[in-house]
């Protein structure tokens, strides 16, 4: 029955950030403690992430939201995450689970560059 | 593609020598680095100098709907009509890339449509939005790629002008620009070592091969390495988009050039917040868009490369 219920919370969860144009990630072991649209997010604005860097902790949920009139991706310089092309307000995910520093880019137009550093709390 | 065989040659002949009285005005208007001839100069050439044109077309972004062009595929339309209409028809078309906003294939769909019309051969280059479907370039291979290598890369020879087409938006490092890859670099050397260095060449790519502004990407990190190969000609034509609007450059033997869009401009490196699409006067768009025009004289001249504006 808990279980039952979580499922219609993590469904319902996708079906409102699905409606904002949101690409659902399913990389990361899915996790009701975080959800979503909590974790800080990257506004891509004007061909730059902003913040180009940010500091988060294990567990964290972190979503690009490109708000540019051109579509851009996040790609992990490892090719540890990777979006699909986000046209304007369309919105990426990736749950950091293991402490490190995380280079990534957009490979529509490399020049545009930001890390993401996973700290213990 | 290679030793591509342009339909209907022959009788446009005579309307080729008039194509000169046709331009020359224009030529005038273009100055600078296109060197056209004069009309005197062509009143003399003997008829049997081979002449021929073909036009250049960049980033028509079918699909676009945004503030700074709410309809791109009516612009394409128009740039379409504008090749149609010329007085002498150019043997074909380089499209030099970013065909579509999304890689969509209703968007290619389109956008063929669209440049169907100027019933011409049109040779295309990738440009990075055509290359964002899931198969990520498949799409775009799948129509445009046969007899094509790599990632989209070929060549061919019209009238003794050896095209190269070049891809030099796959694979890119971050921090970095455009980048054509060691495969197509070799590959390249081989193309061109064939040839004499006496032939005019003509290489068209998406992004500039040379840097025009390095901070937003407008450049190909390892161009140098192309250029080395083509330095020996004694002809070499530069022909790229991506950063929608006009760029020269004259390093030797090469000329650069790059073209309008024919859907949106976009601000002079530095002079914007971004690369992005720039908001223009709805009244001013049309003269921000455009089509490029090369003509070609076998002789010494350089081709004559001429811009022309949506607007006028």
């Amino acid at each position: 029955m808990f279980e039952h219920t979580l499922r219609a919370g993590a469904l319902a969860l996708v079906m409102t950030v699905s409606a904002v144009g949101v690409v659902a990630l399913t990389s990361a072991p899915a996790s009701a403690a975080a959800p979503v649209a909590a974790g800080p997010t990257v506004r891509i604005d004007n061909f730059v992430f902003g913040p180009q860097a940010l500091t988060v902790t294990p567990g964290t949920t972190v979503t690009w939201i490109n708000q540019d009139d051109i579509p851009h991706t996040v790609v992990a310089g490892d090719r540890s995450f990777k979006s699909k092309v986000l046209d304007t307000d369309e919105r990426f995910s990736f749950t950091f689970t293991k402490t490190g520093e995380y280079g990534y880019f957009c490979s529509l137009h490399p020049h545009m560059v930001g890390k993401v550093i996973v700290k213990a709390g | 593609m290679n030793d591509q065989d342009i339909p209907g040659e022959d009788r446009r002949g005579f309307l080729k020598c008039m194509a000169w009285a046709g331009t020359g005005a224009l030529w005038t208007v273009s100055g600078g680095l296109a060197s056209s001839i004069s009309l005197d100069q062509a009143a003399a050439r003997p008829m049997a100098a081979r002449t021929f044109s073909f036009v250049q077309l960049s980033d028509s972004h079918v699909g676009f709907a945004k503030p700074a062009n709410p309809d791109a595929a009516a612009t394409y339309r128009e740039a379409v009509a504008k090749v149609i209409a010329m007085p002498v028809k150019p043997d074909f078309i380089i499209h030099t890339g970013d065909i579509t906003q999304l890689s969509k294939d209703q968007e290619f769909d389109d956008a063929d449509q669209i440049v169907r019309a100027a019933g011409l051969t049109v040779f295309h280059v990738p440009g990075e939005h055509d290359m964002l479907d899931e198969g990520a370039g498949k799409a775009y291979l799948d129509r445009y790629g046969k007899g094509s290598k790599g990632a989209g890369w070929y060549s061919f020879d019209h009238h003794g002008v050896h095209f190269v087409a070049l891809v030099n938006v796959v694979d890119l490092k971050p921090g970095g620009m455009g980048s054509l890859g060691g495969e197509q670099l070799a590959w390249l050397e081989k193309d061109l070592a064939q040839r004499a260095s006496s032939t005019p060449i003509v290489v068209f790519a998406h992004m500039p091969l040379w840097t025009v502004y390095a901070d937003w990407g407008w450049g190909t990190d390892d161009a140098g390495q192309a250029l080395t190969h083509l330095k020996r000609f004694g002809s070499v034509t530069v022909l790229n988009g991506h950063i929608h609007q006009i760029a020269r450059k004259v390093e030797g033997n090469i000329t650069f050039h790059a073209a309008r869009s024919t859907a949106f401009p976009q601000p002079v490196g530095g002079q914007g917040p971004s690369p992005g699409p720039l908001k223009a006067p709805t009244e001013q768009l049309h003269s921000m868009l455009g089509v490029t025009t090369a003509s070609f004289v076998r002789g010494t001249e350089p081709i004559a490369l001429v811009d022309s504006t949506l607007a006028a």
